[in-house]
């Protein structure tokens, strides 16, 4: 099971013949991710070589793609410029799920693609995101296969790096998925999205989701945690001391007036049962407690 | 980036939206000069308008009427260096008088939670939205707008039914509001505020004063963007960073912060400043520099932090997972050694993940006197906080 991404997905990387493409598909390829082929109109046709005797056919567009291989999977490359292209491409090609790493896209671009992706039957992870991992089964995206092996443990977070950090501080229990839903203003796979699809997993026993501050989607998400989830959930938010009208890194992270500050997301995670660590540590720390009353001993 | 009101008044123009004449002025003498060639459209009158990035300059008395040229020079001369809200004046803008006969409100902006965006309007204008829209919600309209679809003739139609206008009047607006999507989508903003939107004694629509907000994703198709920005206002070491290409923020503390990937650096910013709460120590940045910390990017990052007379020690917190701590570690050796003796502060590293024990063994043998390895992100906050507290101890 696991979430979004299983060892029977079919991955392809649009962008794949770019630099950035190709150090991720290597790496992807090496934790065992089922890479079928890449897409590049002025390459298609040819094939990439990748170590260990792997040859990754490339395609002119990700229909073509589909149609050869039954993709059901791809990542997206392409720079910030072009992206907004390739996501249409991919969503009027019927790709299930799409997983947007590109980081620096207009805002407006991904309003438009966001939208446009409604009603169709693509789900958008990203943008501006490390994408997913289910671990010792598929990894879409640019998260390190290393850091974590497979568990019982389900993580959403909006930071790269903080996803990192977790699954480093809880590799002794491992992950069932761990996604990065990325620091954008528009994104296209939510808090919520991974909440629910992490509540129906049956090889998810619990949940550890990743806030910083901006917008209001911790708000929201906790409201529905106290509606839907049964599975226990830690929270951690970052950007207690991010002063107010800075964008701190993240596009999205910016705090206006008294919206979207890390404290009222905490207060608003605690009134729905949610257990919240002040650092990544003190979080991974409530979790381990979890797991070990829920019975779960360390790998 | 947001925009001056000058700079909104003159990309709304480019767009066809109805402005007042207006000019800016930097001395009180420019501000006479403007009036003179501006004052005869209005009978003489103009308005002498602070050009602050904040609200509530009118009550500040950012905002004058000014009858003769004169007048407005004298003006113009009390408002230049005044302080609103922290931020000091060093523009005028000299504007054309109006006769206001009715204030409404209009905005588009990016709503995050919806996904899509928002047009909001209301015929009462001039006051604080934020206001209006607590103490009078009803009198606000909101009307979702799909990003692919825009603000056409049918949904801004949809728009002045909604806020309540008279047939006449929002048969006028229609027109204006098509114009400010051309601002919004033709500037890539994520956010055009009219406010107030005027009607005139002659019952014309015109825009007299406006809030923009530009997306900076967008600068590679926005080449005019570039030229808005006020380099003069940034934070000298916020220019020096963006010049190399760094994502710092400058905050007010005595802990310099360098880490890896936004998320992480915010949350060392926490991490320090609960450390910091029994010392008085307190983040002094935020500094982001990136998946690959090669030794340049942090010698960058460095400079930058130890360029700043508030910092007494620095702590850099990475994360290795795309870039292995043994690059980063030699990062910063090779950063180290580039400094050399201007290298006065203490660092306090934290290294984890990819390559962690080769990381911390390249450092261990480096033997910086200045530099400190600590195994958690916690431990390494605490020292970090305590090493900004202590007295300046004389260099070994």
């Amino acid at each position: 099971m696991a979430i979004f991404l299983n060892a029977d997905s079919k991955v392809i990387v649009q962008g794949m013949t770019g630099s950035e493409g190709m150090k991720h598909t290597t790496r992807m390829l090496a934790s065992g991710t089922k890479i079928v082929g890449g897409v590049n109109p002025r390459k298609a046709g040819t094939s990439v070589d990748f170590p260990g005797d792997v040859s990754v056919p490339v395609f002119g567009t990700v229909a073509e793609a589909i149609k050869e291989t039954g993709a059901d999977v791809s990542v997206v490359f392409v720079p910030p410029a072009f992206a907004k292209a390739a996501v249409v491409e991919a969503i009027d090609a019927g790709m299930p799920l799409l997983v947007v790493i590109t980081e620096g896209i207009a805002v407006k671009d991904s309003a438009e693609f966001y939208n446009y992706s409604l009603g169709k039957a693509t789900r958008i992870i990203g943008p501006n995101c490390p994408g997913l991992i289910s671990p010792g089964k598929s990894n879409a995206g640019i998260i390190p296969a290393n850091i974590s092996g497979p568990g019982r443990v389900g993580l959403v977070s909006k930071s790269g790096t903080l996803t990192y950090q977790m699954m480093y501080e809880l590799r002794d229990f491992g992950f069932s998925s761990a996604v990065g839903i990325g620091g954008d203003p528009i994104i296209g796979t939510t808090h919520i999205d991974c909440l629910e699809a992490f509540e129906n997993d049956p090889e998810t026993d619990a949940i550890v989701m990743i806030g910083e501050i901006g917008g209001d989607a911790e708000e929201r998400a906790a409201a529905y945690i106290k509606d839907h989830v049964t599975k226990p959930v830690v929270g951690y938010v970052a950007g207690f001391t991010a002063p107010e009208g800075k964008t701190m890194g993240h596009a999205g992270a910016i705090v206006s007036g008294s919206a979207g500050t890390a404290q009222a997301k905490k207060e608003a995670l605690e009134a729905a049962g949610v257990k919240v660590g002040k650092t990544p540590s003190e979080a991974a720390g409530l979790m381990r407690q979890i797991m070990i009353d829920l019975d779960q001993a360390p790998i | 980036m947001d925009l001056y009101e000058y700079q909104a008044r003159d990309v709304f123009e480019a767009h066809g939206v109805p402005v007042l004449a207006g000019a800016v002025a930097t001395t009180p003498e420019q501000a006479r000069a403007a009036a003179e060639l501006i004052g005869p459209k209005s009978g003489g009158v103009t308005v002498v308008k602070a050009q602050v990035k904040t609200g509530g300059r009118g009550k500040a008395g950012g905002v004058k009427v000014a009858k003769t040229a004169e007048e407005a020079e004298q003006l113009a001369g009390q408002i230049l260096g005044m302080d609103i809200k922290g931020h000091t004046v060093n523009t005028v803008m000299i504007a054309q008088g109006a006769q206001i006969a009715e204030e409404y409100y209009f905005s588009v902006l990016l709503d995050r939670a919806n996904r899509t965006y928002l047009a909001m309007c209301s015929k009462e204008g001039g006051m604080e939205i934020e206001e209006l829209a607590v103490s009078r919600p009803e009198a606000l309209a909101r009307v979702a707008v799909d990003p692919n679809v825009g603000i056409d003739e049918a949904k801004a139609a949809e728009i002045v039914a909604e806020a309540g206008f008279d047939a006449e009047t929002g048969a006028k607006i229609v027109p204006v509001l098509q114009r400010l999507w051309d601002v919004y989508a033709g500037e890539d903003a994520t956010l055009v505020e009219v406010n107030p939107l005027v009607k005139t004694v002659d019952g014309d629509i015109v825009a007299l004063d406006g809030k923009v907000t530009l997306d900076e994703n967008a600068d590679f198709r926005q080449p005019g963007h570039a030229a808005l920005e006020d380099a003069a206002a940034a934070d000298p070491l916020e220019a020096a960073a963006k010049e190399k290409g760094l994502n710092y923020v400058k905050l007010d503390g005595n802990v310099g912060i360098i880490g890896n990937g936004a998320g992480l650096v915010m949350s060392t910013l926490d991490v320090v400043a609960y450390a910091g709460e029994a010392v008085g120590s307190k983040p002094a940045n935020f500094l982001d520099i990136g998946g690959g910390a090669s030794a340049e990017v942090m010698a960058n990052g460095l400079h930058i932090i130890l360029g700043d007379e508030q910092v007494k020690s620095v702590f850099v917190n990475v994360f290795g997972g795309i870039t292995a701590c043994d690059a980063v570690a030699n990062g910063i050796v090779g950063a180290l050694q580039a400094i050399g003796d201007d290298a006065t502060k203490p660092l306090v590293v934290r290294l984890d993940g990819n390559n962690v024990e080769e990381g911390r063994r390249i450092l261990a043998e480096f033997n910086h006197p200045l530099v400190t390895i600590e195994e958690t992100m916690d431990g390494a906050a605490a020292k970090a906080a305590s090493l900004a507290a202590a007295p300046a101890a004389p260099a070994n």
